[in-house]
This record gives C-alpha cells, sequence and structure tokens, in this order.
C-alpha cells in the first residue's frame, strides 16, 4: 500500500508545482493519473522514489517512510518500485539482457554487474519475463536496434526485474503510435493483474486511461480534482481537469488564503 | 515610361554599405598593419633569405640517392619508435580514465576534485610534447624512458579533455532510470556511463596514438629516444643521403600509422 | 519453469573465437615483448628522483629577472607565427585547390595530395631541423617550417571543403558562359570563405603554439630562448618561460575560440 500525505514539491522560490496532495494507492488495482502538462503529474511520479526531492509531506511504502531514507537505505527501496519512462531509459549500447538485467543492480555485487555474472535464478526470470512480453529472441541484441514498441517492453521487463511492491509509468505510451501504445497499456494492466502489482500511470490519453485502468486521479495545477472509477469521468469533469488557466488556479488559491 | 533606375534613383550597386565597407577595410587595414610589422622587425638576414632557394636545391642535391646501407639499424629504431607510441598511449589512456571522471561536471564528487581534474587537464595540454621532453631528459637523462613519460604527460590532457567533454555530454535518462532501479553509484557508471562514453574512448585513443607516432619521431632531437636520434646523427656529421633514408622511413611509418588507424577506426566504431 | 536458460554470456566483441584468442594473445606477447626489451637504465632511473628534487628546487621561484629576453623571444614567437600563417595561407588555398577531387584534373589532383601528404607526415621539429641546416639559424628557418606546417592542416582541410561545395552553383556560371576565373570568385570563393576565415585563426594559433616548439632545434622565438636556460640549467628562466608560454597559449586558444564562434 502506498500512502501519500501532504505531499509539496517546490522548485526554487516559485508557486508550489504539488499542493498539499493526498494519495493512497491499494492492492493491486491500476491507476491513471491524467491532467494536462505541467499538472504536476511527473514530479509526483518522481517523489515517490525520490528522482525529485519533495519539498515536505510523507510518502509510505508498505510500512516505509520514504522521504527520510539516505544512501543504501534508499537505494534498498528503489529496489521494490519499478519505473518505466516516456523515453524508455534503455543504455543504447548494451544488448536487451543487459538492460534487463539492469533491474537487478540493486541486488548484484558491483563486482558481478562489471563481470556480467547473473544469478542462475535472475537470468531464468528474465527469459520468462522476456517471452511473456514477446522480446527473449532479442536477448542478445543491442537495445537501439529494436523499434519503439519492443525497447518499451524492454523498460517494463527491466522494472519488473526488480521485483517491485509497486509499479510507476511516466507517460509510458507518450512516444509510441496508436496501435503499439494500446499494446503496452494492455501489457500494464495484464501483467498487474498477473503479478498482483499496483501500477501508477501518468498518462496523457484519456481514452487508453478510461479503457485500461481501475481508477483514474485529475490532477490540475498540482491538487487532484478528480479520483472515481473510470466511468465516474464525464466530460463536464473532463473540462474541469483540462480547462482553466494558472491564473484562475492562483487567484483561486488568493481568495482561499484570505 | 521610366526605366527602374530613374524609379529608384540610381544606376550603381555596390555589395556593401558603406559601414561594412568601412569595418571590411579596417579588419583588412590591421591585418596588414600587423604582417608589415612582423615583416619589418623580424631579426632575418634578407641575403640569407635570397639565397634560400639555392641552398634548398643544393641540400635536397646532395641527399639523393638516398643511402640504405644503415637501413637495418633505421628500421630496428622505427620499430623502437613505434613502442614508445604505443605503450606512452596505453598508459596515459589508463591514467585519463580517472582525470575524465574527475574534470566532468556530472561525475565529479566535488568541487575541489573538479578544479584539481581542470588544472592536471591545462597543465598537461599546454606544454607542448618536445618541452616536457626537454624535463624528463634533464631528469631521467637520455632515452626511452623520458620519451614514455613526455608522451604520457602531454596526452593524459588531450584524452582527459576529450573523454571528460563526452561524460558531460551523455544521454541522462539512462542515468535516472537505473538510479530508479536502486543502483549504486558504481553501478550506475559501468551501467550506464560506461556503455554510452565507450565510442569516444576508443575514437580519442585511436587519434593520439596516430599523433604520439608523429610526436614520437622527434623526441630524439632532444634525447628520447626514438628516429629522432639516427636524424640528428645523420644531419650533424652532414650524412644528407641516410638523412634522406631516414626521412623516407618516417614518412612511410606516419602513412602506415593513418591507414592502420583508420582501418582500426572502422573495425571497433 | 525449467524450459528457460539459466545462463548467459554477453556476445563477444569478435565473433570468432580463434581469431578472438589470437587477437588477446598477440596484444599480450606484444605488451611483454616491449616491456621486457625496452632500453630503460634503471639505476639511472633512480637517480632521476633525487635530480628531479634539484630540478625543481632550481626552478622555484620562478625568475622573471631577464623578462627583456623573454619579452623579445615572444615578440620573436609572435613574428614568426604571423608571418609563417600569412604565407602558408596564401600557399594553402591554390594547393587546396589543386586536391580537390572536384575541382582539379586527375595528374594536378595527385600532386596536390602529395604536397599535403608530406607536408603532414613531419613533425614541424624535423621541418624545423633541416630549414636551419639550409638557410642557417634564425627566425627565417622558423617561417619556413610553420608555412609547411600550415599548408598541411589548412590546405587539408581546405580541400574538403571544396570537394563539399554545392556544384549547382558553378554549373550556373558555366552555363552561364562565365570565364574560369570569374567562375571561381562567383560560384567558388563565397562558399568557401567562411572555412577559410575560421581555419586561419585557428592556424595563427596553432602556429603560436608551434613556434615555441621549433625554436628548442635553432628556429628562433621563445622556444629557443626556452632551449638556452635548460641547457645552461638556469631552471628557474626556464620555469618562468614555461609558464609565460602556457598563460600566453592559454590566452590565444580563448581569443581564437571567441572568435571563431562570433564567425560561425
Amino acid at each position: 500500500m502506498l500512502t501519500i500525505t501532504d505531499l509539496v514539491k517546490r522548485y526554487g522560490g516559485g508557486d508550489p508545482v504539488l499542493k498539499n496532495l493526498d494519495l493512497t494507492i491499494e492492492g493491486e488495482s491500476v491507476v491513471a493519473i491524467i491532467g494536462s502538462s505541467g499538472a504536476g503529474k511527473s514530479t509526483l511520479l518522481r517523489c515517490i522514489n525520490r528522482l525529485v526531492e519533495p519539498t515536505s509531506g510523507s510518502v509510505v511504502l508498505n510500512g516505509t517512510e520514504l522521504t527520510k531514507l539516505r544512501g543504501a537505505k534508499l537505494r534498498s527501496a528503489r529496489r521494490k518500485i519499478g519505473m518505466v519512462f516516456q523515453g524508455f531509459n534503455l543504455v543504447d549500447r548494451l544488448t536487451v539482457m543487459e538492460n534487463v538485467q539492469s533491474g537487478r543492480l540493486g541486488y548484484i555485487s558491483t563486482w558481478a554487474a562489471i563481470m556480467r555474472r547473473y544469478p542462475k535464478e535472475d537470468i531464468r526470470r528474465a527469459y520468462q519475463l522476456m517471452e511473456r512480453v514477446g522480446i527473449a529472441h532479442y536477448a542478445d541484441t543491442r537495445a537501439d536496434q529494436l523499434s519503439g514498441g519492443e525497447r518499451q517492453r524492454v523498460g517494463v521487463v527491466r522494472a519488473l526485474m526488480q521485483d517491485p511492491d509497486i509499479l510507476l509509468a511516466d507517460e509510458p505510451t507518450a512516444s509510441l503510435d496508436p496501435k503499439t501504445s494500446e499494446q503496452i497499456m494492455g501489457l500494464l494492466r495484464d501483467l498487474a493483474g498477473e503479478l498482483k502489482l499496483p501500477v501508477l500511470i501518468n498518462i496523457h490519453n484519456v481514452t487508453e486511461a478510461k479503457e485500461y485502468t481501475d481508477r483514474i486521479v485529475g490532477m490540475r495545477y498540482g491538487r487532484i480534482i478528480f479520483d472515481d472509477l473510470p466511468g465516474k469521468l464525464d466530460q463536464e469533469e473532463m473540462d474541469r481537469i483540462y480547462s482553466g488557466s494558472p491564473h484562475a488556479d492562483r487567484s483561486g488559491d488568493l481568495q482561499e488564503a484570505s | 515610361m521610366t526605366s527602374i533606375a530613374e524609379q529608384f534613383g540610381r544606376e550603381d550597386w555596390s555589395r556593401h554599405t558603406p559601414k561594412q565597407k568601412a569595418r571590411r577595410f579596417a579588419i583588412f587595414a590591421v591585418c596588414a598593419a600587423v604582417i608589415a610589422w612582423a615583416l619589418t622587425s623580424i631579426e632575418v638576414v634578407w641575403a640569407w633569405v635570397w639565397d634560400s632557394p639555392t641552398q634548398m636545391g643544393d641540400l635536397f642535391g646532395r641527399m639523393y640517392p638516398p643511402d640504405v646501407s644503415n637501413l637495418g639499424a633505421i628500421l630496428r629504431i622505427l620499430l623502437e619508435t613505434v613502442n614508445i607510441a604505443t605503450i606512452a598511449t596505453a598508459i596515459a589512456v589508463l591514467m585519463s580514465l580517472p582525470v575524465a571522471y574527475i574534470a566532468a561536471q556530472n561525475t565529479t564528487p566535488n568541487r575541489a576534485t573538479l578544479w584539481l581534474g581542470r588544472l592536471i587537464l591545462v597543465t598537461s595540454r599546454s606544454v607542448n610534447t618536445i618541452i616536457w621532453a626537454l624535463l624528463f631528459v634533464a631528469i631521467f637523462g637520455p632515452g626511452v624512458l623520458a620519451g614514455i613519460v613526455a608522451i604520457m604527460f602531454r596526452s593524459i590532457g588531450f584524452i582527459g579533455k576529450l573523454l571528460g567533454e563526452a561524460i558531460e555530454e551523455i544521454d541522462k535518462r539512462p542515468v535516472e532510470a537505473l538510479e530508479a532501479t536502486g543502483a549504486s553509484r558504481f553501478q550506475v557508471i559501468a551501467y550506464a556511463i560506461v556503455p554510452q562514453v565507450m565510442p569516444t574512448f576508443w575514437a580519442v585513443s585511436i587519434l593520439r596514438w596516430d599523433i604520439n607516432l608523429r610526436e614520437s619521431t622527434v623526441l630524439g632531437l632532444v634525447g628520447a629516444g626514438g628516429i629522432g636520434i639516427i636524424l640528428q646523427g645523420a644531419i650533424d656529421t652532414f650524412n644528407w643521403p641516410e638523412a634522406a633514408t631516414v626521412l623516407i622511413a618516417i614518412l612511410a611509418l606516419v602513412i602506415v600509422g593513418e591507414i592502420v588507424s583508420a582501418f582500426l577506426r572502422r573495425r571497433i566504431l | 519453469m525449467s524450459d528457460h536458460p539459466e545462463t548467459w554470456s554477453r556476445p563477444p566483441f569478435i565473433a570468432n573465437p580463434w581469431l578472438r584468442w589470437a587477437v588477446y594473445l598477440g596484444v599480450l606477447a606484444y605488451v611483454v615483448w616491449v616491456l621486457a626489451t625496452i632500453p630503460v637504465d634503471w639505476a639511472r632511473v633512480v637517480e632521476g628522483v633525487e635530480r628531479a628534487g634539484r630540478i625543481f628546487g632550481g626552478a622555484i621561484p620562478p625568475s622573471f629577472e631577464r623578462s627583456g629576453l623573454l619579452i623579445d623571444g615572444f615578440l620573436e614567437s609572435i613574428k614568426i607565427a604571423v608571418l609563417a600563417t600569412a604565407g602558408g595561407v596564401a600557399l594553402s588555398i591554390p594547393i587546396a585547390f589543386m586536391a580537390a577531387r572536384n575541382v582539379a584534373p586527375m595528374p594536378v589532383f595527385y600532386l596536390g595530395r602529395a604536397i599535403i601528404i608530406v607536408a603532414r607526415s613531419f613533425h614541424p621539429v624535423i621541418v624545423a631541423i633541416i630549414f636551419v641546416k639550409a638557410v642557417g639559424f634564425g627566425p627565417f628557418a622558423g617561417v619556413l617550417t610553420l608555412v609547411v606546417y600550415s599548408v598541411g592542416f589548412v590546405a587539408k582541410m581546405l580541400a574538403e571543403r571544396i570537394e563539399e561545395i554545392d556544384f549547382g552553383q558553378v554549373e550556373a556560371l558555366r552555363a552561364a558562359g562565365a570565364p574560369y576565373f570569374s567562375t571561381l570568385f562567383y560560384a567558388i570563393f563565397p562558399q568557401i570563405m567562411p572555412r577559410q576565415i575560421g581555419l586561419t585563426i585557428y592556424q595563427l594559433d596553432s602556429n603560436l603554439r608551434a613556434s615555441a616548439v621549433v625554436g628548442i632545434v635553432g628556429a628562433g622565438g621563445i622556444g629557443a630562448t626556452l632551449a638556452n636556460a635548460f641547457g645552461r640549467y638556469d631552471y628557474d628562466f626556464a620555469l618562468a618561460i614555461t609558464i609565460v608560454i602556457v598563460a600566453v597559449i592559454l590566452v590565444s586558444e580563448g581569443v581564437s575560440g571567441y572568435i571563431r564562434k562570433r564567425l560561425a
């Protein structure tokens, strides 16, 4: 279970990107976060695994408070949080197997990592997962030889290799064509069910969000303004999430403050 | 019906506006003045200058035909020259790795190490190989070792600078992804940074080997080993036919070196 | 579950195992052979530590007492660099045209390429000792040396630029009936001019660096002053000269980089 309480993130001295945000993810649900660019979706995701340092508030995953961790403790907490990126973020010049095994780096020694001596069960697991998503025949291929959809599958397998307690996906389909992006969304949903894994997906495409997820969270300017079943997201709610200007939102703040 | 010239009030056309013209003229005048200053104040015996074509012709005349009687010794020293360049490049490459690491803004541990790295690079790069060789000949005495160390010292700056820049220019996204998996600092370097820098690493090493091959041919002139010693000896004793053989040997060496490095670049990259 | 492989190894860089092991063994054998046969007098090297102490002890603090000599040496280096750049660039333009495949007839092309290869292959120090023997000690030998050095670099880069030009512009002028030299000035020069100016400034910087070196073998400039100081064991003066050389090179590199960035 992931519990986010009163989370604030402010870059420099400006307006906070995340404003006292609360969110709880339970069980093995697939949750979509929607909202226009700049709403703070990506920052929220990155605050969870601390790629972005939250300004204040708390993030608790299965009883561990993540915001205070440092060094080795932070790394072992990150091991349990898988992440899938918009730009896949693979190491182009390494083979698919090496990219997949890089998800296990938190578990193996640096020496084993450099010598490419991966544990037997890791290799077996890698082949299993790669076969599950249909890229097992690419194990020895360099990552830059693959198509976008295949690269994102490598990204998903890398995250799953971590044996995570939760999977974060930051716009996983934004760099893909419509057909491939539906395949990846379907894959994420199916894997969540198979591995009993909660998945948190940032997504632009509302149609995909409604089709593939169990719950939709709508963000606008650093706040959650919608949180319900996909069926409840009607045109009126959509307008609330996607319309409005930063200015209007700030004046709202002023009224609240006064 | 009016002509275009009447319409626009002029028949002449010039490419540059008067201001542009003035600027171009000023730049031109400054260049000319600098050259004139250099030409008039340089301490040159002009009689020698006018005589120089004859002298050069005479010199090349004496070089022909090249004397190959000493070819065995020349080739042996030529091989030693290659060894100096190769070993020095190999050691310099290894030593420049940590320097590049601390001189790159995104990998250096802290400010102090960053400046230490930059200081090493600047010192190494701004002193020419020959000047390094003068110093090391004074320290280690004449011989191959002084040459190897001199080439190493100059190469560390060159390789370190280019590698450091390559580290600064890597794609940061894989680094972020590996940090998100809980990988340690060293593992992130090994999996996300090293593979990205590898092509530059090979390209720079090969390029520097090619340069070092040329540089190692002159080390002998200051006593630091290699083919330069034989060349100096031949010139000092006015043995021009043998000097010609040495020059041809150097030419062949450099051309072969260029072919080898082009081949390696094609194979590795 | 058990039908999945449990081992994996990275595909080797050289696929053929025979060739791979041959390369590894070859490299190892070469390193061992070189280290075993390299003529190093280790006793002399050990002495070197003490000598290094003496040299650095003598060099610190650097002595700027004979700054007159230092300044004269530098001015001479600058003059050598300026004249060599002017002469070298002027000579590079026709040679570059000769060595460009798309504008030169075949025999001329080979001649042009040969000139460039010879000029590039010899280190300036080697060229310098030959010129010193031919025209005597002093800056003139330095100028000649750096002219050759400039031709090797500028003509090569310029020839490559000429080979990349848009030939359509040349065709258009030929179609308009323009004579040879008019075509040159209207269709080719405008295309290569920016590169030419950039190269000239780069070469001036390069020549200044090299002029510090060719002096060591007697071709004038600050290098001669440095070699003299070294020869007379005036290590404090030598260090002063080195410091000034490094400073001038850094300034010149900065200025040249700035101008080239402005032009680009």
